[in-house]
């Protein structure tokens, strides 16, 4: 599997996520979010960052269901889905990742036909070498 | 003005396959060197290259393997098949403002037996690839299936449109004997019935993989009166990297489905003296089929999530409302970034396509759409 790839714009995403925290940049002058994370605010300029707490709540925006030709690790898990979550907190903000039966079960593990966009999910996170990683759990479990 | 100031004079293509035994670097060569030929123009004369990044063969190798002079523009544009077009443009722009005379614009690929760029995972985590390649968004075909669900859920597309994109670059490939489909017809059935790739794109959504290599030839329009061929004049041309855009996985603003078309054509039909309803003959990209009903919105042809429906009553096809990828597309004829639709614009405006839209003056060629792109008008 392919693990996130840690910078330094997005370190503290990952920091928060080890404490089962979803938290989103966003500039501590203007308070506007953006994602993915970036040194400087696009509408006010400042470099003042903080990282606001989400409820883990949103909806599928969207979502594909990936067929071979994979790399391997996720062929052998295909076809799994993958989805944008639309956050409830901020709407513009778009998370990919994957829905699945429980935190720690396979990224194929959710029947296709219970997917749907506008489809009400919650985070949850998954330990994968030493990261936590979200995932997505429909509410109408 | 860039209008009309330049012209291509000169076009030159390799065969198209799926494996061909020649490197990037000679096929680059074979590409040019027919181009100049086909222009009536030495290879010494050229001075200045443009190309796209992705690929290893550069103009270093090129110039010193084919002959050209001293070189006094080159350039390179980045993200993939969005660069196609504006690798006309930067060099209309050079010859308009005397950085150069002779200006080649090339790509040569060998995506039909080389590796597939998204295998490459050494490369593809950067931002914004580390946010969504883990989740198994691995191949631009499930970042694309991303927005064309969405698409389909709030306009209505459904996969007959996509299929509307899919025949109607087949059925001129058809008529195309350098085209890679050229004897292979697609139905309705074999379509829905095809393999998924990435649901909602299946197999026919996908554009082929082709090795191969094309070239073109950029002279003033004075120049272009006294080469061998009529000249095609380049007569607006336009990048487009919108605000806050973020590629292929444009997942993270306010308009996702509004992407890089929008502010390209913008600025083409600002400085152009048509517009989409004066266009005879259209080269869209097509990586996947989705990508054109969402050009047709952004280059003005109708309005906002009305691509789908624009492509019904056989409006692609010739006769149609918009003839569309004439030579097959790079669904059909072969992918090698777009180059094919840039030729392809060319033969139209020449009257020489194997499938001729009658009379065809203006065409607008496109490139890859849901990347930062670009495009040009050309105009007989």
């Amino acid at each position: 599997m392919l693990n996130p790839v840690i910078d330094e714009d997005g370190a503290p995403f990952w920091e928060f996520t080890a404490r089962g925290e979803l938290r989103v940049q966003g500039c501590a002058d203007c308070g506007e979010l953006r994602f993915p994370p970036r040194p400087c605010c696009p509408h006010c300029q400042s470099f003042a960052t903080e990282w606001r707490l989400m409820s883990g709540r949103g909806r599928i925006w969207s979502y594909v269901l990936p067929h071979p030709p994979l790399l391997p690790d996720y062929a052998e898990q295909a076809p799994y889905n993958a989805v944008l979550v639309e956050l409830a907190d901020a709407p513009r903000i778009r998370l990919a990742g994957n829905v699945v039966a429980a935190p720690d079960a396979r990224l194929d593990s959710v029947d296709p036909a219970r997917l749907r966009i506008g489809a009400a999910v919650r985070i949850a996170f998954t330990e994968i070498d030493g990261l936590a990683v979200p995932r997505w759990l429909l509410e109408r479990g | 003005m860039l209008k009309d100031a330049t012209a291509i004079v000169g076009i030159g293509q390799t065969p198209f396959a799926k494996q061909l035994p020649e490197t990037e670097k000679a096929l680059a060569c074979r590409a040019i060197l027919a181009a100049l030929d086909d222009a009536g123009i030495a290879p010494s004369e050229v001075d200045a290259f443009a190309s796209y990044t992705m690929e290893e063969t550069d103009e270093v190798e090129v110039a010193k393997a084919i002959g050209a002079g001293d070189v006094t523009f080159f350039s390179k544009v980045g993200y993939g098949g969005g660069g196609s077009c504006a690798t006309v443009g930067h060099l209309a722009a050079a010859v308009a403002t005397g950085q150069a005379s002779v200006g080649v614009a090339w790509r040569s690929r060998k995506r039909g037996s080389g590796p597939r760029p998204w295998k490459n995972t050494a490369v593809q985590l950067p931002t914004p690839g580390q946010w969504t390649r883990p989740y198994g968004l691995l191949r631009p075909a499930d970042e694309i299936g991303m927005l064309a669900r969405r698409y389909m859920h709030e306009y209505g597309a459904t996969r007959d449109h996509l299929f509307n994109v899919a025949l109607a670059c087949r059925n001129r490939a058809n008529q195309n004997p350098d085209a890679i489909m050229y004897e292979r017809p697609l139905t309705r059935e074999m379509y829905m019935t095809s393999r998924w790739i990435s649901e909602p794109l299946c197999l026919f959504d996908n554009c082929l993989e082709t090795d191969g290599a094309l070239a073109c030839v950029i002279v003033s329009a004075e120049r272009a009166r006294d080469c061998r061929r009529k000249p095609v004049y380049i007569h607006s041309a336009a990048q487009g990297l919108p605000a806050q855009h973020h590629g292929m996985v444009n997942y993270w603003n306010d308009d996702p489905l509004s992407g890089p078309a929008w502010t390209a054509a913008r600025h083409l039909w600002k400085n152009a003296d048509f517009g989409p309803q004066d266009v005879d003959v259209a080269q869209i990209y097509d990586a996947f089929t989705p990508l054109v009903p969402l050009s047709l919105e952004g280059y003005g042809f109708c309005g906002r999530g009305e691509g789908a429906a624009f492509t019904e009553g056989g409006a692609l096809e010739l006769g149609g409302r918009l003839p569309l990828n004439t030579g097959g597309g790079g669904l059909s004829e072969a992918y090698v970034h777009g180059f094919n639709l840039i030729n392809e614009g060319v033969k139209q405006l020449r009257g020489t396509s194997t499938a001729q839209v009658p009379g065809a003056a203006t065409c607008l060629v496109t490139a890859g759409e849901g990347v930062p792109t670009s495009a040009v008008l050309l105009r007989a």
